[in-house]
């Protein structure tokens, strides 16, 4: 079954919202214990790394996870703050360690350039570059983001990366055989975002 | 590139959406859930729905209805009236809110901008302001008496550096009027802070939304031309394409 991660740092009510919309039997877990039977995950994620990281670490998701998406190959998708813990560090408010599943460090948005608004907040467009998490979706489509920190990849072997622009080159997606990473809210994007929910849970 | 957001604004008096003139002479304009179905229909970029009795009447916006709301939109909503702790804000992201727009309480206790954002995150806390206009000043504007003590720059800037994560303007003087949105406005905030920044007030058509959306605001709020006349935010949104303005 379709497991949400809830780490209780913020609100996963939307996301949900569009998987019951979407008809998928699904079980939401705040226990590590309860990954068991998982066939899909999603590591939903609003607000802090820090907070996150430290909520994953200490409630003993970090290690279940481990077993279940890097020995047991299960599918897994992050949203947001979700798809950061994916990296291994994040440098929001002091280095703190995430899962590292991807090689990357989570930092803050185009630091150099001070005339830049943050959060990058909005609908920007990705170069989806067929991808087939983003079947059925036209390229450049819009989706809405909202942060101000994005994941910087360090090791981009047997990596797809599609990449929205805000001054430079944010990493939207981030993917790694079934390792799913989304920056931007597809629960948030109205029909290409239920779309590219439905395609992680129907082709990943 | 990111988009500019064309965003419906809805006023709420507790239970029913109703539209304002300079933030009196009311109109009552039904039930917000199917208010906000219509707009999720259209596609729209955003939905900011404010209760604009809540403070006076001691209470927060309701619960329920937003949770109700939410379950209409696939797209991010921000709700606002009468916040003003910790679990109110909780409980309105457990029913479905995405960003909670704090106003009256911020000016009463500003530490409590930082409180909520450091809690939730800057992403999640949007500080509302109402601005009157008068004779091209502008001044703050709070529960019907105009703030000669605190000047708007000041007040912007702090709220920004308290961690506000976006600003929505509401230009009460212009409020419900249809008389155009004022550029000076949206000049004057957009460019003192590094935050999103809404302006509300006053928008008179497409045009008129293009032209606020030329400064650097990041959207355009409007209620009363979608109330009250055909346009809608894709004409909005089509309007300002044509200008050159990036849009969804």
């Amino acid at each position: 079954m379709l497991k949400i991660v809830d780490l209780e740092v913020g609100n996963i009510g939307s996301v949900i919202k569009v998987i019951k919309h979407l008809g998928v039997d699904f079980e939401l877990i705040t226990q590590p214990e309860q990954l068991i039977g998982a066939s899909k995950i999603i590591l939903p994620g609003v607000g802090s790394f820090t907070a996150a990281a430290k909520k994953i670490h200490e409630s003993g998701f970090a290690q279940a996870l481990n077993e279940y998406v890097v020995i047991k190959k299960t599918p897994v998708l992050g949203i947001c703050v979700g798809m950061q813990l994916l990296a291994s560090t994040g440098e929001e408010g002091g280095e703190s360690k995430g899962l590292g599943f991807i090689n990357a460090t989570v930092k803050r948005i185009n630091s150099f350039d001070n005339s830049l608004i943050i959060p990058h907040m909005g609908w920007n467009d990705i170069d989806t570059n067929e991808f087939p998490i983003f079947n059925n979706i036209d390229n450049h489509s819009c989706f809405y983001f909202v942060h101000s920190y994005a994941m910087t990849i360090t090791d981009h072997a047997n990596l797809n990366v599609a990449y929205t622009n805000y001054g430079e080159d944010v990493v939207a997606y981030v993917n790694k055989e079934h390792i799913h990473g989304a920056q931007f809210h597809p629960e948030k994007s109205q029909h290409v975002g239920i779309q590219f929910l439905r395609n992680f849970i129907e082709l990943c | 590139m990111l988009r500019k957001r064309i965003i419906p604004i809805v006023l709420l008096d507790g239970f029913s959406v109703l539209k304002t003139i300079n933030f009196n002479s009311r109109r009552n304009l039904g039930s917000p859930i199917t208010v906000a179905k219509t707009y999720n229909t259209r596609n729209v970029d955003e939905l900011v729905l404010l209760d604009i009795d809540a403070t006076k009447q001691k209470r927060a916006i309701d619960k329920f209805t937003i949770a109700e709301v939410a379950k209409e939109c696939f797209m991010p909503l921000t709700v606002g009236g009468g916040i003003r702790t910790i679990k109110d804000i909780q409980g309105l992201l457990a029913k479905g809110a995405d960003k909670i727009s704090i106003n009256s309480y911020a000016l009463e206790n500003p530490s409590f901008i930082k409180e909520a954002s450091d809690i939730f995150g800057a992403q999640c806390i949007v500080v509302s302001i109402d601005v009157v206009e008068i004779e091209d000043s502008f001044y703050i504007y709070n529960q019907g008496e105009i703030n000669y003590n605190l000047e708007l720059v000041d007040w912007i800037k702090k709220v920004e550096s308290l961690g506000a994560g976006e600003l929505l303007i509401n230009n009460v003087t212009r409020d419900g009027t249809m008389q155009g949105g004022s550029v000076k406005l949206a000049e004057l905030v957009s460019n003192r802070v590094s935050i999103p920044v809404i302006y509300v007030g006053g928008i008179s058509d497409p045009d008129d939304a293009a032209l606020i959306a030329k400064t650097n605001v990041s959207a355009v709020g409007i209620a009363s031309i979608f109330h009250f006349t055909d346009f809608t935010p894709s004409d909005c949104r089509d309007r300002l394409r044509l200008e050159n303005i990036p849009v969804r």
